[in-house]
């Protein structure tokens, strides 16, 4: 017990820095697995932050009702610039996002009277715990593990694979694709606002390009075969820093070269790799 | 004033033309969002500023060091990741997230050798006299990055209009399969279109570092965000489109610093680039779902 309680004083960050970087790759999971590329995820991540914070700091709302506004909020701004944005395929959409993005950091930064600017927000009380963040994560991964078995989850790998066939079977293709993108950026609200919660202090240039980058990276190195793709991918952007933490100054050259090798010997993420392998392994055992 | 402005905007976008010619030639050719040309943006300045520092070689030297350490680079880049992940038919994304792993190397790689610190170019090496041309006044700094920059870019479109190996690479942007029938070498193409693109980085990296005279490892960041606007504005993998979004983007940024005020900039610039998006998502100047070079 004080084993634990030792591993908890010094890991807890870590622990729950993981379980956001979860709920966020799943986030992205979401659209990746419809074929779309956007990276405004951490732009929704910040609205969420800044939302549930200043609900606690600035009024007495319940945590958990400040972690749904936080969920709320960017589900509604995705409502609103889904339509238009979402029309935008590939790269473009991506670059759509990316603008989104910075437009959001920016907004935030200048709006001090409520966001504190470039300063950011501080001494925001530490409510979450590690409870929260699993139940989150159970309830985000229950919603998604069914939401990809289900008929929703094979009109998803339909638009995935070819968007102008789907389109011609009479499924409503951008309803489809506003519904992944609104409810990702729930889930992202939603880490922001977790996020927050722990890490006493938000500025904006958290929720910049590089956060963004870096969800991308969970969730494509993982794999958009499966939600739990990019659980993988998640944990080990996240602990991969931490693992080679030895090496001191060249840590993240290390983490780049990894993150390199990788992506050559298995491009469709971890996810793919290891189903293959457990194909293979299985024809053996047939044999 | 107002002429001032208009050199200062001509110099400003040249250099942004030139790092995104290289950015959208690698997406046009290669079909890679390359991330990591920001950082050979930052790789040529400092290989330009150690010659300088190190070796005591004039500046118009240094230039050539640069463009031959940041042309190995891309040669190397194209080697060891894009081409494996072209042999292994990688889905698109997989280029997309290795440049990202390739901007953390060459980041940190510069970092740890040479100290996260603002380094600087010696004063004594850099031309201070000034050209007066009616009311604008031009340090012959500036006279000489505007003349590399429109140097540098009248060479690569004459190579793409006029020589073989521009026409093969024309052909290759349109469709590889075809330019591969015809017998070009699609490979070695590949690999010369990166070092082409690394070298255009690279000495724009220069460039900037002597134009404002400040070389630090994270330097190529806020040049990629501007690079990808530029291109965006321009059209992805549109040559004359980056050409032209960059002086659009160089005259944009200096007027509104000297009309508007500084803070809002980025937003506006940025609200522009949605806008143009969802309104024209081809590009200012580009038509509608073509590929070029």
């Amino acid at each position: 017990m004080e084993l634990l309680e030792s591993f908890w004083a010094t890991y807890s960050t870590l622990v729950l820095s993981v379980g956001t970087n979860v709920l966020l790759a799943l986030s992205i999971y979401l659209t990746l697995a419809c074929g779309l590329l956007t990276v405004g995820n951490a732009a929704f991540m910040g609205i969420g932050a800044y939302t549930a914070a200043l609900f606690t700091l600035k009024t007495s709302t319940p945590f958990v009702f400040a972690l749904l506004l936080g969920a709320l909020l960017p589900a509604l701004v995705a409502l609103a610039i889904g339509r238009p944005t979402l029309r935008l395929s590939g790269v473009y959409l991506a670059m759509a996002t990316l603008a989104f993005g910075e437009i959001v950091r920016i907004l935030i930064l200048n709006a001090e009277n409520l966001t504190g600017g470039a300063l950011g927000l501080n001494a925001i009380p530490q409510l979450t715990d590690a409870f929260e963040v699993a139940l989150a994560i159970a309830i985000t991964l229950y919603i998604l593990l069914r939401l990809a078995a289900s008929r929703i989850g094979l009109i998803m790998a339909a638009i995935c694979q070819d968007e102008t066939a789907t389109d011609l079977m009479g499924l409503n293709v951008p309803a489809y694709k506003l519904f992944v993108f609104v409810l990702g950026a729930a889930i992202a609200g939603l880490a922001g606002g977790l996020n927050a919660h722990f890490t006493f202090f938000i500025s904006p240039n958290e929720y910049g390009f590089e956060r963004g980058v870096e969800i991308l990276a969970m969730g494509v190195l993982g794999g958009a075969g499966s939600p739990w793709g990019a659980v993988i991918g998640a944990v080990l952007i996240t602990l991969l820093p931490e693992i080679l933490r030895g090496l001191g100054h060249y840590r993240p050259l290390i983490n780049g070269v990894i993150l390199i090798v990788i992506i050559i010997y298995s491009p469709r993420g971890i996810w793919d790799l290891l189903r293959s392998l457990r194909w293979s392994a299985r024809a053996r055992a047939a044999n | 004033m107002l002429a001032q402005q208009i050199v200062n905007a001509i110099s400003l976008g040249g250099v942004y033309a030139l790092f995104a010619l290289g950015f959208t030639l690698v997406f046009g050719v290669l079909n890679v969002v390359n991330l990591a040309h920001g950082a050979i943006f930052m790789l040529g300045a400092y290989a330009a500023l150690q010659t300088v520092l190190q070796l005591r070689l004039p500046l118009l030297a240094s230039v050539f060091v640069a463009m031959l350490i940041t042309g190995a680079a891309g040669w190397l880049v194209d080697y060891l990741i894009f081409a494996p992940l072209r042999a292994r038919k990688a889905p698109h994304l997989a280029p997309l997230i290795a440049t990202i792993g390739l901007a953390i190397v060459l980041t940190s790689l510069v970092e740890g050798y040479f100290g996260p610190a603002n380094l600087r170019f010696p004063l004594e090496v850099l031309p201070v006299e000034t050209l007066s041309i009616g009311a604008a006044r031009i340090t012959w700094l500036e006279v000489r990055i505007i003349f590399l920059a429109f140097l540098l870019m009248g060479v690569l479109l004459w190579g793409l209009k006029k020589t073989r190996v521009g026409c093969a690479l024309r052909a290759l942007a349109e469709s590889p399969k075809a330019a591969a029938l015809l017998g070009v070498d699609v490979e070695g193409l590949f690999r010369v279109t990166s070092m082409i693109a690394a070298v255009l980085g690279g000495v724009a990296g220069v460039l900037i570092a002597l134009y404002t005279n400040a070389v630090f490892p994270h330097m190529g960041q806020s040049m990629l965000h501007k690079g990808i606007a530029v291109v965006i504005l321009g059209g992805m993998g549109d040559i004359r489109g980056a050409l032209l979004g960059g002086f659009f983007l160089g005259f944009a940024e200096v007027f509104s610093v000297a009309y508007i005020g500084s803070t809002m900039r980025d937003a506006v610039a940025f609200g522009l680039l949605f806008a143009i998006l969802l309104l024209r998502p081809q590009g200012l100047f580009g038509k509608a779902a073509q590929r070029r070079a």
